[in-house]
């Protein structure tokens, strides 16, 4: 497999939930993809569409939501419109999933090894005894003690819950791992331990992954290219180092500069405005209600994607004419 | 000397292990001191993971559970002794805004019941008019306006609409403390500054003190004036929120900081963290020190006899035997 081979593409993906009020599009022409062995993270506030993105990648948006148009190819295969038995092929298998507050998502009256099994008995035929020591090596690999195979959820604390998860969703050797904020809720020592947990099965099994999150600190230390959205739409992405160094985009320059430092006390930096109604989008950039570079060229038409650098793109109209 | 106005002295709360109970009783928080001034407003942060005892702190604080041991006074009236009058002047004056600006709504209500419950309840207003211009007054300071939002049903409201519409009707009571749990931990980091910057000017010009309980160093490091970190119920460092974050010495908050990770690619953490297995951080250790099972630099004298707090510098006190 070459290095730079793309596991994953989104390809001009639009998602809209059908409500009686008009149609919400929470996700408008966006373009991504995953390369092998690469974190990409996936970052934005709450509503922007990160989530939805996600959940049209595993082919799970729930009605009244629905992929109006775009393709999704996992290694060139577009899975968009395959029926619900390809798709149990392809989930687990091929894509995996860390849900959103993953530890309050394991069955509570299942010990951990049922759970985990079910999950590698539903995708292969395997003996009682090398399932067995499947699930303990995939144990093994989060850092979790042998004990835990025979515990209760509710024994376990929320990293270790967290841990199973992660356990869960390497099972079957996926491809790519989507982690919906993976580590949220959790303490910032338990988070340090579950994001090194993360990194090493990463580095170990070569697994693709899309880190949804909006801790631009974590992001920082984990992703390997940051893709930020806004209202629905792409508006950059690029190589961390750069995104850090060099955010173009005036929506993800408020995004950096709004992280709280550790390191200086500065002023709050404080801005105003709301997100425009995403069941009626203006025309113009997407970011115009609350841009501080606003101009009235900026209302014509969403600015295209642009490449700014070496893979790093961005929507913004004040880089198109240089 | 002048007095505090809200002083908890030695607070603790132990649940669990009663007279008929088999279970070993729980230290939710072992005696926690604190006083706050009238004349100098001050937010002070609560910081601590998550079982550090810091939202029991605030449930003592508000009257929701009593202290097992200690007491907490309110111009020097203990909070359990309190008459129904003295206690409805304290429920003026101390107020509380919590983590989840979703839950604390009643969703049959306009936004408008919440401004009229108080003002009924505690008679804020002699007219009708009178009512409207503070609650007018009490919204514009958050950066809002009646018209917009009064009508309007909670589910209506954005989340950063919602926590600050909870600071409104905290401030229109004139408190001279509030209690924020977590208060910004639910809410979008472009969201998270208005708030914060809410809660400078409440200090700075209506002289509101805040207790800021939460788990995030970088925002408390960034407002707040005083700082006590709470490690499974015992206070571990406390003093100047500058002096803290930029000279941690309890081996605990140096990890602490240490695991905030920095949004700069190019300083990664240092990746080997190991924390000990779940057995051993259960077994509080309920004589010494509770850090201990987790210390790098523990020492036998640990064990032995919870450490007391020493003055490390002006304004910074930490309970380590490291520094004795």
């Amino acid at each position: 497999m070459a290095a730079n081979e793309k596991i994953l593409e989104v390809l001009d993906l639009h998602v809209q939930y059908f409500t009686p009020r008009g149609a919400v599009k929470a996700a408008n022409a966006v373009n991504l993809y995953v390369k092998a062995g690469e974190i990409v993270g996936l970052v934005g506030e709450s509503g922007c569409g990160k989530t939805t993105v996600a959940m049209a990648i595993l082919q799970m948006v729930q009605p009244p939501g629905r992929i109006v148009k775009g393709e999704i190819r996992i290694n060139g295969h577009n899975i968009v419109n395959l029926s619900e038995a390809e798709l149990r092929k392809v989930r687990w298998r091929e894509l995996a999933l860390i849900p959103q507050g993953a530890m309050n998502s394991l069955n509570p009256v299942l010990r951990i090894r049922e759970q985990m099994g079910d999950a590698i008995q539903a995708h292969e035929a395997i003996s009682a005894r090398d399932l067995k020591a499947r699930v303990l090596s995939l144990l093994n690999d989060v850092g979790l003690p042998e004990r835990v195979y025979n515990m209760y959820p509710h024994e376990l604390s929320g990293g270790m819950k967290q841990r199973v998860c992660i356990a869960m969703a390497v099972a079957l050797n996926p491809a790519i791992i989507i982690a919906d904020e993976p580590t949220s809720a959790l303490d910032v020592v338990v988070q340090r331990v579950v994001a090194q947990t993360l990194l090493d099965v990463k580095k170990r099994l070569g697994v693709s992954m899309i880190m949804i999150g909006h801790d631009m600190g974590l992001q920082a230390q984990m992703v390997d290219r940051v893709a930020v959205m806004y209202a629905g739409n792409m508006v950059e992405v690029g190589p961390v180092e750069s995104i850090f160094a060099q955010p173009l985009h005036p929506y993800t320059q408020l995004l950096i500069e709004s992280i709280p430092s550790i390191r200086e006390r500065k002023p709050l930096k404080v801005t105003e405005g709301l997100t425009h109604d995403l069941r009626n989008p203006p025309t113009g950039c997407c970011f115009q209600f609350r841009c501080p570079r606003v101009e009235p060229r900026c209302l014509q038409a969403q600015p295209a994607m642009i490449e700014a650098g070496p893979e790093h793109l961005v929507s913004c109209i004040h880089y198109q004419a240089r | 000397m002048e007095q505090p106005i809200l002083s908890i002295q030695n607070a603790t709360k132990i649940f669990g292990g009663g007279f008929l109970s088999s279970s070993k009783p729980i230290v939710a928080l072992d005696r926690f001191s604190l006083d706050v001034y009238e004349s100098q407003s001050k937010i002070i942060t609560i910081a601590g993971e998550s079982g550090s005892g810091k939202t029991t702190l605030a449930n003592m604080i508000l009257g929701f559970t009593p202290c097992t041991e200690g007491k907490i006074t309110f111009n020097g009236i203990d909070l359990n002794q309190m008459n129904g009058e003295q206690r409805s002047f304290y429920r003026q004056e101390v107020q509380a805004i919590f983590q989840d600006p979703y839950e604390v709504y009643n969703p049959f209500f306009r936004v408008a019941h919440i401004f009229d419950m108080i003002t009924r309840h505690f008679k804020l207003a002699r007219s009708k008019k009178e009512a409207q211009e503070l609650i007018e007054e009490a919204l514009n300071l958050v950066g809002m306006r009646g018209g917009e939002i009064l009508e309007k049903y909670p589910h209506q409201l954005s989340g950063g609409q919602r926590q600050r519409v909870m600071v409104a009707r905290a401030y229109m009571l004139r408190p001279k403390l509030i209690v924020a749990d977590e208060p910004v931990s639910a809410v979008d980091a472009s969201l998270r500054a208005m708030i914060l910057d809410i809660m400078l000017r409440l200090r700075d010009t209506r002289h509101i003190s805040f207790l800021y309980i939460t788990h995030d160093l970088s925002t408390a490091y960034q407002i707040s004036d005083l700082m006590y970190v709470l490690f499974q119920g015992t206070t571990v460092e406390r003093g100047n929120t500058a002096k803290i974050i930029e000279d941690p010495r309890h081996p605990y908050v140096q990890e602490l900081i240490d695991s905030i990770p920095v949004p700069n690619p190019k300083i990664k953490w240092n990746m080997n963290i190991k924390l000990p297995s779940e057995e051993v951080m259960r077994m509080k250790n309920t004589v010494g020190c509770r850090f201990y099972p987790r210390c790098p630099k523990r020492m036998d004298a640990c064990t032995k006899a919870f450490p007391p707090m020493v003055k490390v510098s002006e304004e910074h006190e930490v309970a380590c035997y490291l520094y004795q």
